[in-house]
């Protein structure tokens, strides 16, 4: 028993924002279903079967907001799924509705992952005190700026690797319509020059925080092959480990690497290095994009800052990571991993526009979520797999 | 489609957690009974799926100490939905057709006790225009209710009937929260609560903990003698616009039947709150007079939110293992109104396959 062969052959994305005053979060949503539904040729009335994805309900303050979304999602009268792995959901939300058509269960299916942030307050949304539970660390990044000190300490990174990181995708990002961020002149230099926020991570090496949406049509084998340019499915994975445990490395976390491990295997890949030819890769915190180079093999342990300074995940490198701009430039967390998929499969189906990268074949979508717990990854191709 | 089985169960239900154990620790022993009924170790599972939500906890991110309880160093292959446990298991049944892997373990659970129910699901409706105005769902579920009543689909004494049968079964239920059939004319004699339901009319608020064991083919035999065979499963949700919807029908659920093939079963686990609709699940679904509902009890004995759908599943499975029924459903409700429906057919054959 394998698995049935499937394709992405819709993707649609929202105008990323800080605040969508224009649009609930079901108006939300639907612009970026219909973006999709378009790009497939599709309407709603073909899809069998739908899948949402975000993170906490705490963020809107609606418990289970799927339920009421349900009509504005098209799900009336269909089966609905409703995934949650906090930063790493709209990978996996992605990974679920490919295992629908996978399983050889529904053959046309609909996914959409969301953050409307400004409905609400993410910050305290996290910040609910429970018995029992460590106190809260004002913040993400509170929580990770010790592991981006501990990389430091460890691979002798100079300081401003997170800077070249930052620039670099906010100058990608001018590239990108949908990009939420758009800072223009943004330099090592100027990034450097911004205020740290929680030491060593400085105000421009963070993400924003925003109100988008993203949305992919997932088919069976035949559709997608009458498709004109389907992003086929290589490989897709999550693993988990805990929050805490005295033996986590949360620098490169084991569940990262067991992922990576599985996923190349999985899609075929010896040397994703010189095989992936375009990375989206989940960096929140810019210092994230040496680490996860790391930990999913495309860096030595302690090497993954060279990379980024000598240029290869630029946009002209060999290895481009975020050629979108990233979680960097847009940060609707719910969809953020979903964009991450979304765009390594926009990648390999050639439509990325400003930022395509010439020829991109093969392409990592990534995220990760909690504290450096969950991950999900996809590899998507131009061309069908042949395992 | 492969051949996938339940061969694992285990559950508590409370009206209260007992101290304040946190959800790790209630978890815990229940994955204790699942290696103890399978013979395995956590290594044996391929995958792993909880279902929970996070307004139950008054926190984000609830799921994430969970997955402390299946002890996560090494990692695991996991996810989790924020939804009843039956959502849960679906999502694992379908990583097993995927043909990655060939054993899952699905859990979920949820502390009830901690906030006022009924106002905590009221969190669930539309934000913008209904949830200011906070009808809670006791107050959805007696209107509806009512609905019923005044379209003569049903009336006060069939609800009691439904009452005197379940929570006479449940004496038999060993996780049973409230019990005791009592007469259907004294049911009727008791005061109202929220005018047409009288207290016995809704489930009791219930804290509590599921877990069930998926297998596919021979590993699902070596665990068990008669594997409860997944033999059709489906799910489908309505709008929930309480103004345009026929609150005495629930069309999810006759599509969720329909997609799973409902046909010929014996037992019935229905998992209906509120005692009119399980008698708006009984015609959803088609289920003859001579089929028998709820043996357990069903919710209005025990209602542990996020897993009292998966225990219906759960329940029907124990009926396939112990040989005393050979075709069952197990059924999962969610949202106001049972907006959202799952149903699952077991067998004690496979022939078929599900479909």
């Amino acid at each position: 028993m394998s698995k049935q062969p499937a394709a992405v052959v819709g993707i649609g994305q929202t105008h990323h924002r800080s605040k969508r005053e224009d649009v609930s979060m079901a108006g939300l949503c639907r612009e970026a279903i219909d973006r999709a539904l378009e790009d497939a040729g599709m309407t709603l009335e073909e899809i069998d079967a739908i899948v949402v994805g975000k993170a906490p309900d705490l963020f809107e303050g609606v418990m289970m907001p799927e339920l009421f979304l349900a009509e504005a999602l098209g799900a009336a009268g269909k089966p609905l799924l409703r995934v949650h792995t906090a930063g790493s959901v709209g990978g996996s939300t992605s990974i679920v509705a490919a295992s629908l058509v996978q399983a050889g269960v529904h053959r046309k299916v609909l996914t959409v992952a969301y953050e409307k942030q400004s409905e609400s307050n993410a910050m305290w949304a996290l910040s609910v005190p429970v018995p029992f539970s460590m106190p809260v660390h004002a913040g993400a990044g509170g929580y990770f700026a010790p592991h981006v000190r501990s990389y430091i300490r460890r691979s002798g990174a100079p300081e401003h690797i997170g800077a070249i990181v930052a620039a670099k995708d906010r100058t990608n990002a001018l590239k990108n319509p949908y990009a939420h961020l758009r800072n223009e002149g943004t330099t090592v230099e100027s990034v450097m020059a911004s205020q740290i926020l929680w030491d060593p991570i400085r105000y421009d090496e963070t993400c924003p925080s925003s109100d988008g949406a993203c949305a992919m049509v997932i088919v069976a084998e035949d559709i997608a092959a009458s498709s004109p340019n389907p992003a086929w499915i290589h490989g897709t994975v999550m693993r988990s480990e805990a929050t805490t445990a005295a033996e986590r490395d949360q620098v490169n976390p084991q569940a990262s690497r067991d992922a990576a491990a599985y996923l190349w295997k999985q899609a075929g890949i010896t040397d994703p290095r010189k095989e992936i030819d375009a990375a989206e890769i989940y960096v929140p915190f810019s210092w994230f994009e040496p680490m996860w180079l790391e930990s999913l093999g495309f860096a030595e342990i302690n090497e993954g800052w060279k990379l980024t300074e000598s240029g290869a995940t630029a946009m002209d490198g060999d290895i481009p990571v975020n050629s979108s701009g990233g979680v960097l430039s847009s940060n609707p967390i719910g969809a953020s991993g979903m964009l991450r998929f979304g765009e390594a499969a926009m990648q390999v189906r050639g439509q990325a526009g400003e930022h395509q990268i010439d020829g991109a074949r093969k392409a990592l979508g990534h995220a990760y979520g909690g504290g450096s717990q969950f991950f999900s990854m996809w590899v998507v191709g131009a061309d069908k797999p042949s395992n | 489609m492969r051949d996938v089985a339940v061969v694992g169960f285990a559950q508590r239900q409370m009206e209260e957690f007992d101290g304040s154990p946190t959800c790790v620790e209630l978890l815990v022993p229940l994955f204790a009974e699942c290696y103890e009924q399978t013979g395995w170790t956590r290594r044996d599972i391929g995958f792993w799926c909880s279902g929970s939500s996070d307004y139950l906890a008054g926190r984000s991110f609830s799921f994430v100490q969970a997955v402390d309880a299946i002890g996560v160093i090494p990692p695991v292959n996991e996810s989790h939905v924020e939804m009843d446990l039956a959502w849960a298991m679906y999502e694992a049944w379908l990583k097993i057709q995927t043909g990655e892997v060939e054993t899952a373990l699905v859990y979920a659970f949820g502390k009830s006790s901690a906030g006022l129910l009924r106002r905590t699901l009221a969190l669930q409706l539309e934000p913008y225009t209904m949830n200011p105005l906070w009808p809670d769902t006791v107050s959805l579920a007696g209107l509806q209710a009512r609905a019923g009543i005044d379209a003569g689909a049903w009336d006060e004494r069939a609800m009691a009937e439904v009452v005197q049968r379940s929570l006479t079964a449940a004496e038999g239920n060993e996780h049973a929260v409230r019990k005791g059939g009592s007469s259907v004319d004294e049911l009727l004699a008791r005061p109202m609560y929220a005018d047409p339901l009288r207290k016995h009319d809704c489930a009791p608020v219930t804290d509590g903990a599921a877990a069930i064991v998926l297998a596919a083919g021979d590993k699902a035999r070596e665990v068990r003698d008669n594997p409860a065979w997944i033999t059709g499963i489906g799910h489908s949700i309505d709008a929930m616009s309480m103004g345009t919807r026929d609150l005495t029908r629930s069309p999810s659920a006759q599509r969720a039947a329909a997609a799973a093939g409902v046909d010929g079963v014996e037992v019935a686990e229905l998992h209906a709150p509120f005692s009119h609709q399980e008698i708006v699940l009984r015609r959803e679904l088609g289920l003859g007079d001579d089929v028998q509902v709820n043996p357990s009890g069903g919710a209005l004995a025990g209602n542990p939110m996020f897993s009292a759908g998966g225990i219906r599943v759960g329940e029907a499975a124990r009926r396939i293992w112990d040989g005393s029924a050979s075709r069952t459903l197990g059924h999962a409700t969610s949202g106001p109104a049972l907006q959202q429906n799952l149903v699952c057919v077991l067998d004690a054959s496979t022939t078929g396959g599900a479909r």
